[in-house]
């Protein structure tokens, strides 16, 4: 799902950095309208490094035009969308992704919600067993004899 | 006069003081004399932080320049409602409005509390007395919006353009109204641990605080997203940024807390759960404020450089979340374990909610704290951005919603799943119906779009027939199924339209991130574009003037089949000339539920000029969801079981016809 759901607190914070916004230009775009859509696909992954977590698909500084057209001389050349993004971030860092990688560094970010979901119902399974348990427990031996006395009574 | 506003500030503090302490004491050594200081205490707060607020709010409409915020943030030719917003449009008078917001709530519990147990009122007073001393101590130490200038300027610097909107009035305060509407419910759980008692009653105290919070920090978040859409011209609604993630975690954590404490009023179960989810929710409120106030999230190393706030902010948030996870520690185990429920029943569907809501919330959280984590840990930048919270949070959605018509529908302690699914059968169909519909039918649909279309009629298709089961619509006459319907509480409409708007959010983010079109091209005047089955011609730019900024308007005309004008459309570019900031207005236009989006960029010397358009299908349905999802709210706040002491009225009513009789 992309941009999923409604939104801000401080949105001063966002604006602030935001201008004129005005992203792709069309001077930029590439005519073969294949090698354009992978590069919009690609852009909306990279992050414009001098804006506050903004694309550079989304982004009007100059710097994130400069990286637009960057990735698309790299589509001209040929590159897989692999080799493009890894050539982005050799030269600028992982900084640069907005979708950070799979690596040992980045497991807790990648495992956090698969912890959390499947530790949350082991202890819900957990906690929902021991529940259901509990009524079954032995009575103790007053409560036995006191229960073996009414019975009797009633017999 | 702006002394006036400076000194009331003060001596709220001092009052707070007082309204930390006695009623605590009063409440430990049961003397109900000290215990009621702490009622006429917490209005007498209110109404000092309001009078500095009021005082403040003048001072910025008559454009006083000796103080230094307004000199800030105001200009003597900005229009009247921005030079009243522009209070709360900055660091300090946002301060201000939260402690304003803060101490209101704890007047209404002061105003309104008068059915609670007197000791459980004097605790929640103390403890939102605790978070008031705080924030006061806070605003006057590091962020005081009534410091001086001398001599005083002649202008002010103007606020930043993007915040002279109408959004500034209506979103923050809302936002702040959820934010801190969930202090109540937190006091109410500290309340609770130092008292060491929880019951079904407290349950039916805290719910109406929840949903009310709860309404406004959906109004807020709506809001706000309507805002960033229309103002910043890029036409997303959400982008994941950390400062919108900490508006979302506490609605996340929020909206589990709305669905446990259900559970536990109605059944006396998940009475420890409730008590952390409580406590959770409001100190992500905390968290959020830190990350927004504190400058942390641009970099831990800007954090570092102006510590000040952001030490003290911290140290609030250190003493508040883990003061009271601490007494959560020491307490919770004496609580009793509440009732006992097969996992197949209305509370193992909330149970289920719960859990897939806390990982969303867990979801959001480790992605907007990670870059800092790993920029404090290991000395390098990541970021985690939409890519990261699509493969994320959005699998996490999907069962979630996709279980949510069951559980109205569960009977309580042990449900009859087929005989729900039974039931649900025309939802299912109609959900069916439509995926296959938007699959096949509709150009470029993805298999995600076909799923996602049928989820929302799902939900939509759900909540109707959750309604007319309950009503008897087909089992009994229309006229009787009528009047059960007129009569059903007011909490299942509630139910009912809050999962609906749910139904209808998802609906308008799947029209735009499905269907959407986009054109970005240089247009002459006189030129036409079609797009979503549109035509619409330029017409020019003319330059406008504002009362504070210069515009070039763009002109354009929506045509009709014979190719005559229909409609207008404006959008144009500003500048402001005291910020020396330029800022975009799109151009905006409804049809139906969809919209046409022109944003304008660079002018060239012929006179054409370039333009990104879009077509947003079904997009106003995100917020008219929310919208809805709001009404579903107050409705459910209507409900007479949460106005406690109803319930005896009706007694009385019904003994007046046995009366007559005799």
């Amino acid at each position: 799902m992309k941009r999923i759901l409604p939104a801000i607190a401080g949105i001063w914070v966002a604006l602030t950095f935001a201008g004129t916004a005005f992203a792709v230009k069309p001077s930029e775009m590439l005519a073969d309208p294949k090698l354009e859509a992978r590069a919009r696909v690609l852009s909306e992954e990279l992050r414009c490094m001098v804006c506050q977590n903004q694309s550079i698909d989304d982004s009007d500084a100059e710097l994130a035009g400069d990286l637009r057209v960057l990735l698309r001389e790299r589509l001209l050349a040929g590159d897989t969308d692999e080799q493009v993004m890894d050539y982005i971030v050799s030269r600028y860092g992982e900084f640069v992704l907005l979708k950070p990688q799979f690596n040992l560094r980045n497991s807790l970010l990648w495992g956090t919600p698969v912890l959390i979901l499947l530790g949350g119902a082991v202890f819900v399974f957990a906690s929902a067993r021991s529940r259901r348990r509990q009524p079954t427990e032995a009575l103790s031996k007053d409560e036995q004899q006191a229960l073996d006395a009414i019975l009797r009574k009633d017999a | 006069m702006v002394e006036i506003g400076h000194f009331a500030l003060i001596l709220a503090l001092a009052l707070s003081f007082v309204q930390s302490l006695v009623p605590l004491y009063g409440a430990h050594k049961g003397d109900a004399r000290l215990m009621a200081i702490g009622g006429p205490v917490a209005v007498t707060g209110f109404a000092l932080i309001l009078l500095s607020f009021v005082v403040l709010m003048i001072a910025y409409a008559v454009s006083d320049f000796s103080l230094a915020n307004v000199w800030e943030n105001s200009h003597s030719l900005k229009p009247m409602l921005y030079k009243i917003t522009g209070v709360w449009g900055n660091h300090e008078g946002s301060m201000l409005l939260w402690v304003l917001i803060l101490t209101f709530f704890g007047a209404l519990v002061a105003a309104f509390g008068g059915n609670l147990p007197a000791t459980l009122r004097a605790n929640v007073l103390a403890v939102q007395g605790w978070i008031g001393t705080a924030f006061l101590l806070f605003i006057l130490i590091t962020s005081n919006p009534f410091a001086r200038l001398s001599p005083a300027p002649i202008e002010g610097r103007d606020l930043n353009p993007i915040l002279q909107d109408i959004g500034l009035a209506i979103h923050p305060p809302l936002l702040y109204l959820g934010y801190v509407g969930f202090s109540v419910c937190f006091s109410f759980a500290v309340a609770a641990l130092i008292e060491g008692r929880i019951d079904a009653a407290w349950a039916r105290w805290v719910r109406p605080w929840t949903l009310a919070a709860w309404v406004f920090l959906t109004g807020g978040i709506a809001m706000g997203s309507y805002w960033a859409y229309y103002e910043l011209g890029w036409g997303g609604f959400w982008f994941w940024d950390p400062v919108e993630n900490a508006s979302f975690m506490p609605w996340l954590a929020g909206t589990a807390l709305l669905h446990s404490a259900i559970v536990m009023e109605k059944r006396s179960a998940l009475k420890i759960w409730t008590l952390l989810l409580a406590i959770l929710t409001f100190s992500l409120s905390l968290l959020g404020t830190f990350l927004v106030r504190s400058g942390v999230l641009t970099s831990v190393h800007a954090f570092a450089s102006d510590p000040s706030r952001g030490v003290f902010i911290l140290c609030i948030l250190t003493l508040f979340i883990g003061g009271s996870l601490a007494l959560f520690a020491l307490r919770a185990s004496s609580l009793s374990a509440g009732g006992i429920f097969h996992p197949i029943s209305r509370e193992g569907a909330l149970v289920l909610n719960n859990l897939f809501l806390t990982t969303a919330t867990a979801t959001v959280l480790i992605g907007t704290l990670y870059p800092l984590l790993v920029e404090g840990l290991f000395g390098e930048k990541i970021s985690v951005g939409e890519p990261f919270f699509n493969l994320t949070f959005g699998p996490l959605m999907i069962p979630l919603l996709a279980v949510v018509p069951f559980g109205p529908l569960l009977a309580w302690k042990r449900g009859d799943l087929a005989a729900v699914a039974q039931r649900l059968m025309f939802a299912f169909g109609g959900a069916l119906l439509v995926a296959l519909v938007t699959g096949f039918f509709i150009d470029g649909a993805s298999v995600f779009a076909a799923l996602g279309a049928g989820l929302a009629a799902w939900l939509v298709l759900g909540a109707l027939t959750d309604l007319a089961l309950k009503s008897g619509i087909g089992n009994v006459a229309p006229r009787i199924a009528l009047r059960r319907f007129i009569g059903l509480p007011r909490s299942v409409f509630g139910t009912a339209l809050a999962h609906l708007g749910l139904g209808l959010t998802l609906a308008g983010i799947v029209g735009v991130v499905s269907f959407q079109s986009e054109a970005i091209l240089v247009m002459k005047p006189g030129q036409v574009l079609q797009i979503g089955g549109h035509d619409l011609r330029f017409d020019g730019l003319r330059p406008v003037r504002g009362p504070n900024y210069t515009e070039d308007q763009g002109h354009f005309s929506l045509l009709g089949v014979a190719g005559q004008p229909i409609g207008e459309l404006f959008s144009s570019k500003r500048f402001y000339p005291v910020r020396q900031m330029p800022t975009t207005e799109a151009g905006i236009r409804t049809m139906g539920f969809s919209q046409l989006y022109v944003s304008l960029g660079d002018e060239t010397a012929d006179g054409s000029v370039v333009v990104r358009v879009w077509w947003k299908p079904l997009v106003t349905l995100i917020w008219g969801g929310a919208l809805v999802m709001m009404v579903g709210g107050f409705v459910s706040l209507l409900d007479r079981r949460l106005r406690v002491g109803a319930p005896t009225r009706r007694k009385t009513i019904e003994a007046k016809p046995v009366a007559v009789a005799q």
